[in-house]
């Protein structure tokens, strides 16, 4: 076999154009009264057919067979290629057009300076001729003085340079004069097939519109030179040749009005097939469409396994598995055939060992089964446990791409496990997500060995749980364990049975904390201060006032409440743990147990929060009232100080600054105060559940509905924006108080004043642009870093090497650890 | 601050030259000639203070927060 060394890519010579031409064209006339390509014309069939049945006049081949050939437009006049026109600048600067020696010293070229640093002398230091100094002329001319060189007299420079003085130059793709066209290579049919419409009517590709314009500029040039026209009348169709071939080259080029269609689009010539995101690279070929994929709606199913997947039968009948026959399987094999292509967990196709392939039908199904047997594929359905990918865009990390077992449901959306929400970044307001299905037993093995969702528990970015509970989870774990939780014998074994747990029951009731250890993996032990800690200055543990202080020994929970930092993904402990001591499966089936558990819970106990929820006593009221007053007369007295010149100024700012920060942290001030008295004064509500145990929600959003929304900012600043001197007429100019520069004294239940209405529209939309621009940047941050490091590899040895084997590290990460397989990035004490 | 300070500061890691038998040590551990080697600058400040020329391998002790002393090796160019 022949090994590709290196490819090198170069001009194309007018001799080679010429050679691999198969057909010069010189009509720009396309199809004749019959609809019949013209011959000479620019779908000329020696370029190659796409009709079927017609055949090649080059070289006999039928559509499919022939790949095409290429033709050539010999033209009137040489133009520039506009892709090498500054190359072509270079050698016109440093090249002397009398006799084509280089200008500038070639030693000194690439050792000591670039070339753009060197001077280019007074005359020519082979010649003596006078050089004179070139200048471009965007997009594609070059003048001399007044002279405009013409590419005939570009070229006849070029054919002086000598070979090493090319390559001095730093250039290796042939000779220069091959940058100026004189024959043009015209690219095969099958490069740009014409599409027959519905109606009949043809419509032909982009590429052949630009080269019908070319010829006819071509020929009618070629007849006004012949019969010897005006100058002027040459230079105008020269030009024109010359704006043709290079839109045709690229019709985006900066100066150049692009070519467009007879409807007004712009024409999409050679360099916008490749360029970008819909360009041959992007879309064609790094991004395929593939087979045995699926994409529909996602919803979600607390029920179903943490590994699993809810797959719509629809969807199942249609995604297959090969399977060969053995003696082992033909009878489960022959059951599927029989099921047929229409039925659960049947079938769609057969290959015979010859490789005949057969679809299954209803009227065939019993004449493939009779003659199945071992050494025959069948192409089964996808059915329960079949290990698939599922994959939600964009795929940020390797946790956006999982492996999950396969359950046929009915209906027609996907559905997943809760707790898998946060490493695909799903919700359910819409969101699709695709499957694929894994064709050989090799990459079946591999997929269910790397990339289940169990063995992805662990990130590899941080060390933790990526997986764990979410929202209703949490608070359901936070109401069974909390102190006063007393379930009786019946509903204690009502709520297990539904978790899958059934231990003996003894007692006729039991506590919250008493249920939940039954869910605890034997022998556990865990310390750790929970979500609802308010972080006292010295922590009492077990004894905390709040509950704060989690103490499980043996799996038995002694203290504390389960919450955010118990089980959430990022932060919880005792999944950390489990994970850590007990291996992956452990882990899942308790984050099955306590998704369940809680679920249950919470529908026995029903939640959920109403606007009286954020309802706060008269005398909290006042209290923020107080607060407002406070710091406002605080605000004054500094707008005084600042008006007599009394404001101390603080280095770096200016005393405007200075008095605006000040300002904002008085006015700051005013909501941490009522933000603090809010979560020291409200009854525990379910909507106070859920923030303080971090399942949805904070203190500060509840403060915003029952309190005090506070200084609206836009970067970080009051309010400055509006009017000469004032946000808004309804205040006097150059009016420095809070009121007047954003600040909102009322709450969302209460509701804003116009004003403040105003203002806090003014900061919801610099939120909106802000995250839009976020995502957009980092978006291309995250193309260009991954692009950049996505050949990167851990080698046997431990090191990290790239693509060629060259050492990136020496030991990967300088110490060698998997963190997707660390204690938060620490080796793991064993 | 001098050049001659430089390489006392506590940011830069421990530069070292490394004589022939360690750098052969040092290749064939890695299976890789001394060209394959990440490269350093002849006038990066370290390597002017060492008087490493190019060919010369240096190694710099980094200290890392989780393996303690992590070692790497450059070739000067």
């Amino acid at each position: 076999m022949v090994m590709i060394d290196k490819i090198k890519f170069k001009l194309l010579s007018p001799k080679m154009i010429q050679n691999m031409s198969a057909i010069s064209i010189t009509t720009s006339d396309v199809y004749d009264a019959d609809a019949y390509p013209v011959e000479g014309g620019v779908m000329d069939t020696r370029m190659g057919v796409i009709d079927p049945g017609i055949r090649c006049k080059t070289c006999g081949g039928r559509s499919g067979e022939c790949q095409g050939h290429f033709g050539d437009i010999e033209l009137a006049k040489p133009v520039y290629n506009i892709i090498y026109i500054k190359y072509i600048k270079t050698f016109l600067t440093y090249t002397c057009n009398s006799c084509g020696a280089m200008l500038v010293d070639k030693d000194k070229i690439g050792t000591e300076k670039s070339i753009s640093k060197l001077a280019v002398p007074k005359t020519c230091p082979s010649c003596s001729e006078p050089v004179e100094k070139i200048k471009f002329e965007r997009p594609m001319s070059f003048k001399k003085g007044n002279h405009v060189i013409t590419p005939e007299e570009a070229r006849e420079q070029f054919e002086k340079i000598p070979d090493e003085d090319v390559k001095a130059l730093g250039f290796s793709g042939g000779r220069p004069e091959w940058m100026i066209l004189t024959i043009l290579p015209v690219p095969s049919i099958t490069t740009r097939p014409s599409i027959t419409l519905t109606s009949g009517e043809r419509s032909e590709d982009d590429l052949t519109h630009k080269l019908v314009d070319i010829v006819r500029i071509n020929q009618r040039l070629l007849n006004n030179l012949e019969i010897g026209a005006p100058e002027f009348i040459l230079d105008d169709l020269w030009e024109l040749l010359q704006y043709h071939v290079s839109t045709y080259f690229n019709n985006e080029l900066s100066g150049v009005p692009p070519a467009r269609h007879r409807s007004g689009r712009q024409l999409k010539t050679l360099s916008q097939r490749l360029k970008s995101k819909d360009g041959r690279f992007r879309h064609n070929l790094t991004g395929k469409r593939v087979n045995f994929s699926a994409r529909t709606v996602i919803s979600p199913d607390p029920m179903i396994s943490v590994n699993e997947v809810g797959i719509p039968e629809a969807i199942a009948r249609e995604l297959t598995i090969p399977i060969r026959a053995t003696k082992d399987n033909i009878d489960d094999l022959k059951a599927c055939i029989m099921k047929g292509p229409d039925v659960k967990d049947g079938a769609n196709y057969v290959i015979r060992p010859d490789g005949l392939k057969k679809k299954i039908i209803d009227l065939n199904k019993e004449y493939i089964m009779n003659e199945f047997s071992e050494g025959y594929i069948i192409e089964k359905h996808i059915s329960d446990g079949d290990i698939v990918l599922f994959n939600r865009q964009p795929s940020l990390h390797k946790m956006s791409l999982m492996a999950h077992r396969v359950k046929v449901l009915p209906y027609k959306t996907f559905r997943l496990n809760l707790t898998v929400c946060t490493p695909y970044n799903a919700d359910f307001d819409g969101d699709e997500m695709n499957v694929h299905v894994p064709q050989t037993a090799e990459a079946r093995a591999e997929a269910e060995q790397l990339m289940l969702v169990e063995q992805n528990i662990r990130s590899p970015r941080f060390g933790g749980p990526i997986i764990g509970g979410v929202q209703d989870f949490i608070s359901g774990g936070y109401l069974i364990t909390k102190e006063g939780t007393v379930v009786s014998k019946e509903l204690a074994s009502q709520l297990l049975f539904k978790v899958g747990v059934m231990p003996e029951l003894k007692k006729e009731s039991y506590t919250g904390k008493e249920l939940f250890s039954f869910i605890l993996p034997k022998g556990l032990d865990v310390e750790y201060q929970s979500n609802v800690c308010r972080k006292c200055n010295k922590c009492k543990k077990e004894k905390c006032d709040n509950d704060a202080y989690v103490k499980v020994v043996d799996g038995q929970f002694i203290s504390g409440v389960i919450d955010k930092n118990a089980i959430a993904p990022f932060k919880g402990e005792i999944l950390d743990k489990i994970d850590l001591d007990y291996g992956h499966r452990e882990a899942v089936i308790f984050l099955e147990r306590v998704t369940r558990l809680a679920t249950e819970y919470l529908m026995y106990r029903g939640f959920t929060i109403s606007v009286s929820e954020e309802d706060i006593s008269d005398a909290v009221k006042k209290e923020i009232n107080k607060f407002v007053d406070e710091h406002f007369m605080k605000v004054y007295a500094l707008i005084d100080d600042f008006k007599n010149g009394k404001i101390e100024v603080q280095p770096g700012l200016t005393p405007d600054e200075t008095l605006e920060g000040l300002i904002l942290g008085e006015l700051y001030e005013v909501v941490n105060k009522s933000q603090n008295l809010i979560a020291k004064e409200a009854k525990e509500n379910d909507a106070l559940i859920m923030a303080k145990t971090g399942a949805r929600g904070s203190i500060q959003n509840l403060t915003f509905m029952a309190g005090i929304i506070g200084p609206e900012t836009v970067q970080g600043h009051r309010i400055f924006r509006g009017y000469k001197g004032r946000t808004l007429p309804h205040y006097k100019k150059g009016d420095l108080s809070a009121e007047a520069h954003g600040f909102v004294r009322s709450c969302y239940k209460k509701g804003l004043s116009p004003t403040e209405f105003f203002f806090e529209a003014m900061k919801g939309r610099e939120g909106i642009m802000d995250s839009s621009l976020k995502t957009r940047i980092s978006g291309y941050m995250q193309r260009r870093l991954v692009n950049a490091l996505q050949d990167i590899i851990v080698a046997k040895d431990h090191s990290a090497r790239d693509s060629i084997g060259g050492v990136i590290q020496f030991v990967a990460g300088e110490d060698g650890i998997d963190p997707a397989k660390s204690d938060g990035g620490k080796l793991l004490n064993i | 601050m001098k050049d001659e300070e430089i390489i006392d500061h506590v940011l830069v890691p421990k530069h070292k030259i490394l004589d022939k038998k360690e750098i052969e040590t040092v290749c064939k551990k890695y299976g890789i000639t001394v060209k394959d080697l990440p490269k350093i600058l002849k006038d990066d400040p370290a390597v002017k203070m060492l008087g490493a020329k190019p060919g010369d391998v240096v190694s710099i002790e980094r200290i890392s927060s989780t393996s303690g002393i992590s070692v790497y090796y450059r070739t000067v160019i």
